[in-house]
């Protein structure tokens, strides 16, 4: 656990360890008052801490190592999952897994990006950058689920479409227009949470829908603040002043009318306790499922155009 | 997003301060050769010697594309509202006021509707001498209402891209014209009417992951540079060099992603016939 700690947690695991410590002596001498104390202590500087976060440490949060990524949620939010791979054209790409799955009594497709946690498994999940072939997987798998009536639900998480030779060679851009083009006009409910990093057309290729929902400490943006950085400032030393510029977290996302609603995480992030994140996105998919499963379809991919129009500030 | 390390070429042929005597001549980059500002119009800033494609803004294509006299531009005076008060090494506010200044434009698309032999043509045309052909809220905005007017009047739309992608200084919101654009295609498509994408140098970004790859027609100017990760950032993943011609209009016509490739002195005469056998 403590090979993955931010900077910034560290005052807090500093404490958390006194008081294990404490609570080894505890059996010769009646500390619990201090115990007490300091627990309650370490609860404030949490508290203190995660209130205040920069938006650099919240992209901080966002890649967290220990989050829980799409694999992760759909094991345990649904039952029944069977994967679907491939997109019968070129190969299966391993950066985004998706296929049907039951949350609780709803017949789902689910699509998301997946990193992996080691090596050898970021490796195989290409750091969850995908190739042409995983959009035009999820698209196959989008016009699957409209065919069969399927609401889809997908998840954000890339730092990015993978910037690769062969990725240029079979059309990347190809592949995400695409996407874009056909979510727009889905003839089913779409529901799409950024669930880590929302990496520009990378993510976007799967994040057209009907709700937008955001996990509490993650970011969505045109570009990463580093490249942000290296390009306004020539340098990629101005990460933390490109996140504050870019306006990239779930409340600006929020004030700036692109996403619905905010998911709160465990104090501390998502990977403090990824049961208590994936019981809360669960009940809250299913809220939101319920209600667009509610409209028509007509009036359902009218409203979709219409959210993505009022999206932009300009001035006539 | 290569505006900015591809400063050199951010000159168009009007604007830019020729060495050479009197401003009146220009050279060509691709073989050297000099030419005299009124052969270069004459040819459509083409070099007459190896067809070398100069690159040129929205009013030099309105002028040879449409009927005299014929086009008619909309939402002239829309401007960004620099929604997240964006500051780097500068202002993004004083950014804009430069370059409208400079430019004489007010952001990176014209847009408008005009006739090519007598049909009535829904347009956008981007010019990458505005922060690079970036679109931000009001190039996304611009493109879905020429969109929504070819829908309304059912008429035929025609986009020409010219861009680095998109602009990074309306952060999030600069993302969602891809969106924004993209679905007003899909809802024109379903209504039947064709639009024809032409890809200029440069058309990378998120450009060319919304609407430029999204034509029924989709047609290049020879040799642009055309792709979705700039060529930078490529090398940098791969470790080595590029191969000669990647991600030019060619390598596109190799790997199946356009139609075809057209000199500017035949555009006119492809689209008018392209759109005589769509509409
Ligand atoms: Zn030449």
């Amino acid at each position: 656990m403590a090979k993955n700690v931010l900077d910034f947690e560290k005052p807090i695991i500093a404490l958390e360890k006194k008081i294990e410590e404490m609570r080894r002596l505890e059996g010769d001498l009646d500390i619990s008052t201090e115990i007490k104390n300091l627990e309650e202590k370490v609860l404030q500087l949490r508290k203190n801490i995660y209130d205040n976060l920069t938006r650099w440490q919240r992209v901080q949060l966002a890649r967290h190592p220990e989050r829980p990524y799409t694999l992760d949620y759909i094991y345990m939010m649904t039952e029944n999952f069977i994967e679907l791979h491939g997109d019968r054209l070129f190969g299966d790409d391993h950066a985004i897994v998706a296929g049907l799955a039951k949350l609780d009594q709803h017949k789902v497709m689910i699509i998301g990006q997946q990193k992996g946690r080691d090596t050898k498994s970021n490796l195989f999940r290409n750091f969850g950058m995908s190739n042409p072939e995983g959009y035009r997987k999820a698209l196959r798998l989008m016009k699957l689920a409209e065919k069969f009536k399927i609401p889809v639900i997908t998840m954000l998480d890339t730092p990015g479409a993978y910037p690769g030779l062969e990725a240029e060679k079979r059309g990347q851009a190809e592949a995400i227009a695409r996407n874009l083009f056909e979510m727009s006009r889905l003839r089913v409910p779409i529901i799409v949470t950024i669930i880590g990093e929302g990496a520009s057309g990378g993510a976007l290729g799967i994040g057209v829908g009907d709700r937008i929902l955001m996990l509490q400490n993650t970011w969505y943006s045109v570009i990463s603040p580093e490249s942000c950085s290296s390009i306004l400032w020539r340098s990629w030393e101005y990460k933390e002043q490109a996140a504050e510029a870019l306006k990239l977290t779930a409340e600006d996302l929020l004030e700036q009318g692109i996403v619905d609603r905010i998911i709160p995480e465990p104090l501390g992030g998502a990977h403090k306790d990824h049961q208590l994140m994936v019981s809360t996105l669960k009940a809250i998919l299913k809220e939101e499922l319920e209600a667009l499963l509610k409209l028509k379809t007509e009036k359902l991919v009218q409203n979709r155009l219409e959210k993505f129009a009022r999206m932009g500030v300009y001035v006539e | 997003m290569g505006w900015f390390t591809r400063k050199k070429e951010n000159i168009s042929p009007a604007s830019k301060k020729s060495d050479l005597p009197d401003g009146q001549w220009q050279k060509c980059e691709e073989c050297g050769e000099i030419i005299h500002t009124k052969q270069l119009e004459s040819n459509l800033w083409c070099c007459a010697k190896c067809n070398y494609h100069f690159r040129i803004g929205s009013d030099q294509y309105i002028s040879f594309l449409f009927d005299a006299g014929s086009f008619r531009e909309s939402n002239k005076k829309m401007r960004s509202g620099d929604p997240l008060q964006f500051v780097d090494t500068k202002k993004y506010s004083e950014r804009i006021t430069a370059t409208i200044k400079k430019s004489g434009l007010n952001d990176a698309v014209k847009t408008g509707m005009g006739k090519i032999d007598g049909k009535k043509i829904s347009f956008a045309c981007m010019d990458f001498n505005f922060i690079g052909g970036s679109m931000g809220s009001v190039v996304g905005e611009k493109i879905a209402r020429a969109i929504d007017a070819a829908y309304e009047e059912k008429i035929p739309m025609i986009i020409i891209s010219q861009s680095g992608g998109a602009r990074m200084m309306e952060g999030a919101l600069s993302l969602m014209q891809l969106a924004k654009t993209s679905s007003r295609l899909a809802r024109l498509a379903e209504a039947k009417l064709p639009f024809i994408s032409i890809l200029t140098d440069p058309t990378t970004g998120g450009v060319t992951a919304s609407f430029a790859m999204l034509g029924d027609i989709i047609i290049a100017e020879p040799k642009a540079l055309i792709g979705f990760a700039g060529p930078r950032v490529i090398k940098q993943t791969i470790g080595k060099d590029l191969p000669e011609g990647f991600q030019r209009s060619e390598f596109l016509l190799e790997n199946g992603f356009i139609d075809f490739i057209v000199s500017r002195k035949e555009m006119k005469e492809k689209l008018s016939r392209l759109i005589e056998y769509l509409t």
